[in-house]
């Protein structure tokens, strides 16, 4: 699988990730994910029948808390690291949505 | 006297030696007189600071019971600071000021410490040598040809070249205790849990842990018990008491049963660090430490597991840099190149490496293969050590394979600095506390440290050990 790595592959995952790379950095990075997909190729030999997945180190499931309103955030703080924001109206501002 | 350690400086304000205003000072000069040389920090907040040392010395009525007076300390820059900028050292969030502390901050600040700026790291805590910042790599206090070791490589520096007494970083793979280690010091990541991790940017979510980088065991005790403890604002964080860990720090280890995993401790390591490792551990035998055999076999994959797992983490975490509530926005025409450019222009590429790694192992077609294939094998990583840590109470490894590198020498190979944290990741992927202390030098005077693992929420026998290790030589009391 590793082997078949390729630039195409490059391109689809980022605009998955939404990264407009250069050519130049595409010629990089394809050779570099290549060589790190084969080496982590030696996990597909491990047996794990029957092994659960982690995805939380000791188990934990998450707790519960009441559903009580809180202050939170001023809506001012919020906004004020916005790159463009309308203070007046509490929005942040982005360009046009639809090309 | 100098006065150096957290515990000496608390003690000399409260017995009315000095103030908490000229120990700040004091670091303050400290950091002007050796930063441009190791660029430990990237962002000196000496206003903030003295205000609130100015504060300390003006209520004595509360003096007794702030276990951290007038401490100065550095936090990492990925570690919220309301009012001082937070840059992840990524151009994305260059000129980035939060309104909120992260919980350990308040902690810290409500026990009396003093915050006097941010350490540089690698760009979002990636990378193993501090070179992935944006803004410059930190020079290694003990030879300024080499890297400090990372993420946490600003931590590091500053407290090993004595700038400040305490420094906070976090530690994912190896980012607290392999800067550690590269730079002579103390460094303890916590039990995945023990620390909140409310206002730490996040990379990935299922190992990120915070924890202190200091000169000795006392103080990093003395800093996790601040730090530790549940806290709302983290769903994470862990419901568990906190013992009294400076009380853990008796000095006696007899019949303490430290596990050897040998078959690790083989090829690949530097000759250098496997003497030194080996006579830490015969320090430990003598202080009346039982040496057993421990075997860690699937700890072999425990490298492309914790990047597989790592990266699909960070993906997810770093899609929130879009350019629309905070930090960089490239100009563009639509709201998706918007997206684009700006998050082209705000990575550097380890942060795109990485991203397009998780994004790719997390993608249709590709997901089981990979990241459901890493979770299981980290399934049996963490069983592995569950199973060492019943016959044995700590595990002991060297911290890093090799002593401190020279800049430049891994930067062009992406998989050769992801094997540096060879020793590191697996605490991380069992969640499990563990700590670097310095155990011995290379023949060019180039650090090395002893990794001590323990069982989840033990972090007072991995203290205690440590504490008795320390006490036992010289290496901790070393400086550049």
């Amino acid at each position: 699988m590793p082997g078949d790595f390729t630039r195409a592959d490059v391109e689809r995952i980022a605009r998955l990730a939404r990264l407009e790379l250069t050519e130049h950095e595409k010629t990089l990075i394809t050779p570099q994910l290549s060589s790190f997909l084969a080496y982590a190729e030696q996990v597909q030999a491990v047996v794990t029948a029957g092994v659960p997945p982690t995805s939380h180190p000791l188990g934990a499931t998450g707790s519960w808390r009441e559903d009580i309103v809180r202050p939170s955030l001023p809506r001012e703080e919020a906004l004020s690291q916005a790159p463009e924001a309308d203070l007046a109206n509490g929005l942040f501002k982005v360009p046009r949505v639809l090309g | 006297m100098a006065l150096e350690t957290a515990r000496e400086i608390s003690e000399a304000i409260r017995a009315g030696t000095t103030s908490a205003t000229e120990v700040c000072q004091a670091a303050l000069d400290r950091i002007r007189h050796r930063n441009d040389a190791i660029y430990a920090f990237h962002t000196v907040s000496a206003d903030r600071a003295l205000s609130q040392a100015a504060a300390l010395d003006a209520r004595p009525a509360e003096w007794a019971r702030l276990p951290l007076l007038g401490v100065p300390i550095a936090l990492k820059d990925n570690l919220c600071t309301r009012g001082v900028t937070t840059t992840a050292c990524s151009r994305i969030l260059e000129h980035y000021t939060p309104p909120y502390d992260a919980t350990v901050v308040q902690r810290l600040v409500a026990a009396g410490a003093v915050v006097v700026g941010k350490t540089n790291c690698d760009e979002f805590a990636m990378g193993s040598s501090t070179e992935n910042s944006a803004f410059a790599p930190t020079k290694n206090p003990w030879s300024l040809d080499r890297t400090p070791g990372g993420s946490s490589g600003g931590s590091a520096a500053a407290v090993a070249a004595r700038m400040v007494p305490i420094a906070l970083g976090s530690d994912t793979g190896g980012s607290i205790r392999q800067p550690a280690s590269m730079c002579g010091i103390i460094g303890l990541k916590p039990t995945y849990g023990r620390v909140s991790r409310y206002g730490l940017l996040a990379f990935a979510s299922s190992l990120d842990q915070i924890g202190p980088l200091t000169t000795t065991v006392a103080d990093a005790a003395a800093t996790l018990q601040v730090m530790a403890g549940a806290d709302p604002s983290d769903a994470t964080s862990a419901e568990a008491p906190v013992p009294d860990y400076l009380a853990a720090l008796t000095g006696e280890i007899r019949n303490v049963r430290i596990g050897v995993p040998r078959e690790l401790v083989t090829e690949g390591v530097d000759g250098e660090v496997r003497a030194t490792f080996e006579a830490g551990v015969e320090t430990l035998r003598q202080q009346g430490a039982l040496i057993v055999d421990v075997a860690l076999p699937h700890s072999a994959h425990a490298i492309p597991v914790y990047y597989l797992v790592a990266t699909a983490e960070a993906s997810s975490n770093l899609a929130r840099y879009d350019g629309v509530r905070y930090g960089l926005r490239e100009p563009a025409e639509t709201l998706g190149e918007m997206y684009d450019r700006t998050r082209d222009a705000g990575f550097g590429a380890e942060v795109k490496r990485r991203v397009l790694l998780g994004t790719y192992v997390l993608s249709a077609g590709y997901y089981d293969a990979y990241y459901l294939k890493a979770q299981q094998v980290r399934t049996l990583i963490r069983r592995d050590y569950e199973a060492a840590l019943e016959t044995a109470d700590l595990i002991a490894l060297p911290t890093s394979p090799t002593p401190a590198f020279l800049l430049g020498e891994r930067t062009s190979d992406p998989l050769q600095m992801y094997l540096a944290d060879v020793f590191t990741v697996a605490a991380n992927l069992a969640g499990l506390p563990s700590i670097s202390v310095p155990c011995g030098f290379t023949s060019s005077r180039l650090p090395c440290g002893l990794q001590l693992t323990g069982r989840a929420m033990d972090e007072a026998t991995v203290l205690r050990v440590a504490d008795a290790f320390e006490r036992a030589t010289p290496f901790a009391r070393e400086r550049p």
